[in-house]
């Protein structure tokens, strides 16, 4: 591989890239990103390779194994070019039709196309209503590029910013960009990133240190991980222009364990860079030094904060610590330390190359740029979501999202993380920013965002996330350690009927001093899923207290099934299908639960026939008196 | 460098912690986790006090927040009493009898609302950082994250160093590490003998 020692190298590299690739040479994506990785991704792209050689095709057809393309819940994603046919739910069974079809007939195959609410087939992409409403600035040439193909990147324009910058632009000129852009940390806390770069350059010592946070932990939050196993150049290219503008010579990315394929991407992308000579001595002739070393977490959520990842690259356990002297200044081994987060570096290339007044032209007046959304839970079009910041809850939820399934109620959408907070159907229309969502008691986070419908309780949902970190805290300081065990109690008791007058005042109490008094962010935010809950969903909590009843039918103590004697149909189709043989009557006699033996696993109210609709979920009401057993059903038309 | 605490003027040195300024000019704060020998740790937070700066008000750990020119720090502001009296509420139930109760007492504290399983250790990790820091042996450390959290020796290194030193005994604030010992030999604690 040539070394790259000049910008003209870098272009020439890309016009012979692009010069052996015919773009309208048919090229078959399979999406092989986490969610369709699990639907079988591999297994189609074998299927793919079978079949395009069987067919003689292969010097006539490329296939390209991509990154993430976001709309995960109709995976395995296959996208046909130059036509962009987009195929969803792919299978390897389909795989056959598509080469005949597509590839070499060039037909669509309609059965494999999106349908719109309307009926009608759509056959590109960019024009399935999920991606339509976005603005992928970020995220979209994860369906254009192998991750695992430096030369992908390169054709596309990848490492110019960086040739740009080390080449034409001073250190300062790079950081007044990035100022002037007014880039916002995109892993939780929106610190403005050119601020804290301009601390960690001036910051008194010789060695400083930049960091790529790729710790993900909130549950159901995989934006990070999919940018990094996708398009791990970008983040690279990120931080080397930011260690640039820094002074820093030395980078980590700090990436979970449990993200094995963004750890396989990233390290093939840095042996890449390093044998082209974009990382290492001497990079691209401009004279700057700078490498990076990958350092794998060991499944702590906390070691995401950033002086507890700070601690675990020293090789301690990764416990936060106090922040008064900021780690841009004294993090790393004491010397000043630099850390984003994945998306946050990413951000970084487009804004060298398209400037600040283009990434200041998007979003809203505080908070700019896109912001990538992990858009989970109860919603139809689950998937990875960029949208302006600015976008309403509402757009992200149903002109993206596709709305509730099951012609459900939307209940709330939890945004932030484990820390973040539950916001109502009645703030739907808020813009989504680093400053709205915190207004109401939630938080960006890094972008997670679980809908939640009529059938979710929400005291459930607080003791979840309660529970989460509680047992995910590092437990070293009492606030935060001792605020969450007693929540915890609370909560445990609220939702199994033991609740107390007085216990959401309780809560409110322990929030208050966790919010003033914990050490890190994890603890200053734990209390936000209580608070926001008891701020929107207070009557949840008192038909809990007060009247020992879960609204939504959630919590197993507050509920009993029962089945209604002047419906059911002595078909015995639940007591066959109970667990625990809690169902007792014979064919045409009412069957009846014994509540003694029920476990409310609530497989009775799903086989019940819909016909029938014999079944009912109680809650807060006395069950009623059994029939007795040998009742004959009551024979409907 | 000067600073007023409870409308005291302090004078202090740069990289001084509020709280050693605080106690050289004998104005108390409280702390748990606190030990003049050791780097300070940040984790009791009864040390929390009350400072102003440029008309903003923020809540911090005395214990490890630097001292600045012209700081105004309120010791004991309702609004750090309460945040105090959280925290030994808290903690009570940990360890109902000894040092903390008459701590929680000062604070107006007749009883803990809360239950916890009684363990003794408040986790101020004074027998761990001491045994890291002065003896260098870690004999003694943390297992566990969140509320699972708790203190253990190290069968690997405990045998070999405790028996002889036992200086973490007369460190632990709720005599936790001594209380393993009713007969004056040493063995294995609780925590160890479980695993």
């Amino acid at each position: 591989m040539p070394r790259l020692s000049s910008a003209t190298d870098l272009e020439r590299l890309r016009q012979e890239i692009l010069a052996e690739r015919d773009p309208n040479k048919p090229c078959v994506t399979i999406c092989s990103g986490t969610g369709c990785h699990a639907y079988g991704s591999e297994k189609v792209a074998e299927a793919f390779a079978k079949e395009i050689q069987r067919n003689g095709l292969r010097e006539k057809v490329d296939i390209r194994r991509t990154g993430c393309h976001g709309f995960c819940e109709r995976g395995t994603l296959v996208v046909v070019f130059p036509e962009e046919t987009c195929y969803l739910r792919v299978r390897p069974e389909d795989v056959p039709e598509i080469v005949s079809r597509t590839l070499i007939q060039k037909e669509t195959v309609d059965r494999l196309l999106y349908v719109d609410g309307e009926g009608k087939k759509v056959v590109h992409e960019g024009e399935i209503p999920f991606y339509k409403h976005q603005r992928r600035i970020v995220f979209g040439n994860n369906r254009l590029i192998d991750p695992k193909s430096i030369e992908d990147y390169i054709a596309l324009g990848g490492y110019t910013a960086l040739a740009k910058a080390l080449l034409e632009m001073t250190p300062e000129q790079v950081l007044d960009e990035v100022k002037k852009a007014n880039l916002r940390g995109r892993g939780g806390g929106g610190f403005p990133a050119g601020i804290k770069w301009e601390t960690t350059r001036n910051a008194p010592g010789e060695a400083k240190y930049v960091i790529v946070n790729a710790d993900e932990g909130d549950p159901g939050a995989y934006m990070d991980r999919s940018l990094l196993e996708g398009n791990p150049h970008s983040v690279l290219e990120g931080l080397i222009i930011g260690a640039y503008a820094i002074g820093s010579h030395q980078g980590f990315v700090y990436v979970r364990q449990e993200y094995p394929l963004a750890v396989e991407n990233l390290n093939i992308a840095l042996e890449q860079v390093r044998e082209y000579g974009l990382l290492g001595t001497n990079i691209l002739g401009s004279g700057f030094d700078f490498d990076i070393e990958v350092h794998r977490g060991a499944g702590a959520f906390v070691s995401g904060e950033s002086s507890a990842l700070m601690t675990a690259i020293e090789g301690r356990a990764g416990e936060p610590r106090p922040k008064y002297v900021r780690t841009a200044i004294s993090g790393v081994w004491e010397r000043p330390s630099n850390l984003n987060n994945v998306e946050t570096w990413a951000n970084v290339p487009l804004i060298i190359n398209r400037g600040a007044e283009w990434f200041t032209s998007i979003g809203t007046a505080r908070s700019k740029g896109t912001k990538i959304f992990s858009l989970v839970g109860k919603v139809n079009n689950t998937g990875l979501v960029e949208v302006p910041m600015g976008t309403t809850l509402r757009d992200i939820v149903y002109d993206i999202g596709g709305g509730i399934p099951g012609g459900k109620r939307f209940k709330a959408v939890q945004t932030g993380g484990p820390s973040g907070g539950c916001i109502p159907e009645s703030l739907l229309d808020l813009p989504v920013d680093f400053d709205e969502l915190t207004k109401v008691g939630s938080m960006m986070g890094s972008g997670g965002m679980i809908v939640m419908d009529e059938d979710t309780c929400m005291v459930d949902v607080a003791r979840y996330f309660v529970n989460f970190l509680a047992g995910e805290s590092c437990g070293k300081c009492v606030p935060c350690r001792e605020g969450l065990r007693q929540m915890l109690n609370i909560l445990n008791n609220i939702c199994t009927g033991k609740g107390k007058e007085g216990d959401m005042e309780l809560l409110e109490e322990i929030s208050e001093m966790m919010t003033d008094a914990s050490l890190c962010a994890l603890g200053t935010t734990a209390a936000n899923p209580v608070l926001s809950t008891i701020k929107y969903f207070k009557d949840e909590y008192e038909a809990h207290i007060k009247e020992k009843r879960c609204p939504a039918g959630v919590c197993k103590e507050l509920i009993t099934y029962y089945i209604l004697p002047d419906r059911c149909q002595g078909c015995l189709i639940c007591a066959r299908n109970c667990p625990t043989g809690a169902i007792t009557g014979g064919k045409g006699l009412v069957h009846v639960i014994d509540q003694e033996k029920c476990t409310k696993c609530g497989t009775c109210l799903e086989v019940c026939p819909a016909r029938f609709n014999a079944v009912v979920k109680l809650s807060g009401e006395p069950v009623p008196p059994s029939v007795a057993s040998g009742t004959k059903v009551v024979r409907r038309k | 460098m000067n600073l007023k605490i409870d409308d005291k003027l302090v004078e202090a040195e740069e990289g001084m912690t509020i709280l050693q300024a605080a106690r050289r000019a004998r104005i108390d704060i409280p702390t748990l986790c606190y030990d003049e020998r050791l780097a300070p740790y940040g984790a009791c937070r009864l040390c929390t006090v009350e400072i102003t700066r440029d008309n903003r008000t923020r809540l911090v750990a005395s214990c490890v927040y630097p001292v600045e020119d012209g700081l105004v720090v309120k010791t004991d502001s309702e609004r750090v009493r309460k945040i105090r009296r959280m925290i030994l509420e808290l903690l009570l139930p940990l360890s109902p009898t000894g040092p903390l109760e008459s701590l929680a007492q000062k604070y107006g504290l007749e009883r803990s609302r809360f239950t916890a399983e009684p363990t003794a250790c408040v986790l101020c990790g004074l027998c761990v950082r001491y045994c890291a820091e002065i003896k260098k042996a870690n004999a003694i450390g943390f297992i566990g994250r969140g509320i699972e959290r708790e203190v253990a020796f190290l069968p690997e290194v405990a045998p070999y160093v405790c028996s002889s030193c036992r200086e973490c005994f007369a460190l632990c604030p709720s005599g936790k590490v001594v209380s393993e010992n009713p007969d004056g030999t040493w063995v294995p604690p609780l925590a160890w003998q479980r695993r």
